[in-house]
């Protein structure tokens, strides 16, 4: 028998008044696997997420994480499932008056029985992974926007979930810690199963990490591609998706 | 809860081999089983320190259960362990290499921290002169070239300062008169000179109260709305992306604002004034005085010269708590505390500059005989 995905979104909808963002969006991802939103500016990727995370509420279809719907679950199940995954938001979103380790250490305090050495030690051990280890005493208003963002990856990864959300992770950051970002991503996924769904519009990153993606298109309201981004690049005939890798104005 | 039979095999034990300590870690290391054998592990790594991590009868690990043994043997080599744990392993192992405890916060001195506020004050009051000469050069800059000044974000300032905060002005000014009649009718009573409760509550309101809560009116209102707006814009650089352009940010940002809060106070401190006399007037009614008695005590009393004077006053009033809203706004550092902190200091500071003021001029009018 197939392993049950860790996703399972069936004909999603979300709509802003009466203005859909996307439509019979359908997908499933399954364990252990880089799984890529990606398409242009304002087609509703981090959108997506958000409705996924139970954050949007959904005009139709179901959604469904690690085998449960989070709608349809009571409070103390949603805090049970929210519990076993990460999010990485776009900006970061740290706590503004919390040092970097503080803001890591703090679903650690919420969910677990680690003393404070101990959590202090993992929350040094996930900085340093994402190259911050010499900024742990720092407030987030004394880094840069990129800064942020590796601090938010390494607070989603804090409780070491089985499912990261990582929203635009290498938006804004320089190559080489790019690269060195794709490469954390791919190394966590093999040595822990850890499954990722990454929103992201950068080319690079999408082929090098990505093992199936969705394409979403803000004129067709919904998903117009599906499968492994570099099989795309080469055989899609799409119009909006050759355009989309090979980097060609519409 | 019952440990689950992961949780419940994992264990760790100190070994010596050969005269070399071996931390055997045996079951699922991971956060539950961490919390529960830390104390544990750093009992066994306070001895000599462990030459060898024993990871054959691993089953799994997770980050925390991998800081556990690397804080507990952090030199140590891996054994036994699969492809997948040492990896785990190598990789916290490094990034703990690269991330060096956090200092404890420096202990708290006294005289050097009553130094720093020291100076940090200093700094602030030297700045707050700049920004007022800045002003000060900015609006002698508009009286020679009047198009500097944005009148449509003059009028737009007047609506938020002064027409929005119309009916606010009046209920509190209504309800202070009620308060001052009532207040005042029970000590004159016991005199016989109940009659004289407007000349008491009018001089009041058109000296003092009237300016004085409008002003906190509008620091609570206006002045923390001033500082949270540039707040924001400085913290999203579009103060800087103004300077830039080549565009007076004194003259877009401040000026108006100024020019709206001054215009707007006497309005504000007149419609005070006014719900206040009718708010005494009504209570006058009720202690059996007529209307005609409490307008022929207040026509005898009051002089054009109480009512301009604190006209005046509140104008002044407008001024410094709109500087002192711009000022912290524009001021406002970096991070997501920055805007609340300028709405506090714009309040705090508007609310104290426009006492202490009001007692400067109480002096001065003393002096002047007004």
């Amino acid at each position: 028998m197939a392993e049950e995905p860790v996703i399972r979104a069936e004909g999603l909808a979300v709509r802003f008044g009466s203005r859909t963002i996307f439509k019979d969006v359908t997908f499933d991802v399954r364990r252990g696997e880089i799984f890529v939103i990606l398409g242009g500016s304002g087609c509703g990727k981090s959108t997506l997420l958000k409705a996924l995370i139970g954050l949007v509420p959904l005009a139709a279809g179901h959604a469904w994480l690690l085998g449960e719907e989070l709608a349809a679950e009571d409070d103390a199940a949603r805090r049970a499932l929210l519990r076993r995954i990460g999010v990485m938001w776009q900006s970061g979103a740290l706590f503004g008056s919390m040092t970097l380790a503080e803001n890591i250490e703090l679903p650690l305090e919420e969910h677990t029985d680690l003393p404070r050495a101990a959590r202090e030690a993992v929350a040094r051990s996930k900085l340093g992974l994402v190259g911050l280890g010499d900024a742990a005493g720092r407030l987030p208003a004394e880094i840069s926007g990129g800064m942020a963002k590796r601090a938010g990856i390494a607070r989603a990864m804090a409780l070491d979930p089985p499912l990261l959300f990582l929203d635009e992770p290498s938006a804004g950051l320089d190559p080489i810690t790019s690269a060195g970002l794709d490469k954390l991503i791919k190394d966590i996924a093999r040595d822990t199963g850890t499954t990722f769904v990454v929103v992201t519009h950068e080319l690079q990153s999408i082929l090098a990490i990505g093992d199936r993606c969705i394409m979403l298109d803000k004129d067709a309201q919904g998903m117009i591609a599906e499968g492994d981004p570099r099989r795309l690049k080469a055989e899609s005939t799409q119009p909006t998706v050759r355009a989309f890798f090979r980097r060609e104005a519409a | 809860m019952d440990p689950s039979p992961d949780e419940a095999a994992a264990q760790i034990e100190a070994q010596e081999e050969g005269g070399r300590r071996v931390l055997r870690a045996s079951g699922r290391i991971d956060t539950e089983a961490a919390a529960r054998l830390w104390p544990e592990a750093m009992k066994a790594a306070a001895g000599a320190p462990f030459a060898a991590l024993e990871l054959s009868g691993l089953k799994g690990i997770d980050s925390a259960g991998a800081v556990l043994l690397l804080t507990a043997a952090p030199d140590a080599e891996f054994r036994g362990a699969t492809e997948q744990a040492a990896a785990v392993l190598e990789r916290t192992r490094r990034a703990l290499g690269t991330a060096p405890p956090v200092s404890a916060p420096t202990r708290w001195r006294p005289i050097t921290a009553i130094g720093h506020a020291t100076v940090e004050r200093a700094r602030t009051a030297v700045a707050g002169i700049a920004f007022m000469g800045e002003a000060v050069v900015t609006t002698l800059r508009v009286l020679t070239r009047p198009r500097l000044l944005r009148w449509s974000e003059v009028l737009r300032h007047l609506d938020e300062v002064g027409t929005r905060a119309f009916p606010l002005t009046l209920l509190l000014g209504f309800l202070i008169g009620v308060i001052l009649a009532y207040q005042s009718s029970i000590p004159l009573r016991r005199f016989g000179a109940e009659v004289f409760v407007p000349n008491l509550v009018g001089i009041s309101l058109l000296r003092e109260l009237g300016p004085l809560l409008a002003g906190v009116v509008l620091a609570g209102r206006t002045g923390s709305a001033f500082a949270a707006e540039l707040g924001t814009m400085t913290v999203n650089e579009e103060v800087d992306a103004l300077k830039i352009m080549g565009v007076d940010a004194t003259a877009m940002l401040v000026l108006p604002r100024l020019v709206a809060a001054t215009l707007a106070m006497p309005v504000l401190a007149l419609l005070m004034n006014v719900a206040g006399l009718a708010g005494m007037t009504l209570i006058m009614g009720t202690l059996g005085y007529p209307w005609a008695s409490v307008q022929n005590q207040l026509q005898q009393w009051l002089s054009l010269q109480d009512l301009f004077g604190g006209l005046f006053k509140a104008a002044c009033f407008g001024l410094v708590i709109a500087g002192i809203g711009c000022r912290a706004g524009l001021s406002a550092g970096r991070g997501p505390r920055a805007v609340g902190d300028a709405a506090t200091a714009a309040v705090v500071g508007g609310i104290v500059a426009i006492v202490a003021m009001d007692g400067v001029f109480a002096v001065l009018f003393f002096r002047l005989g007004i």
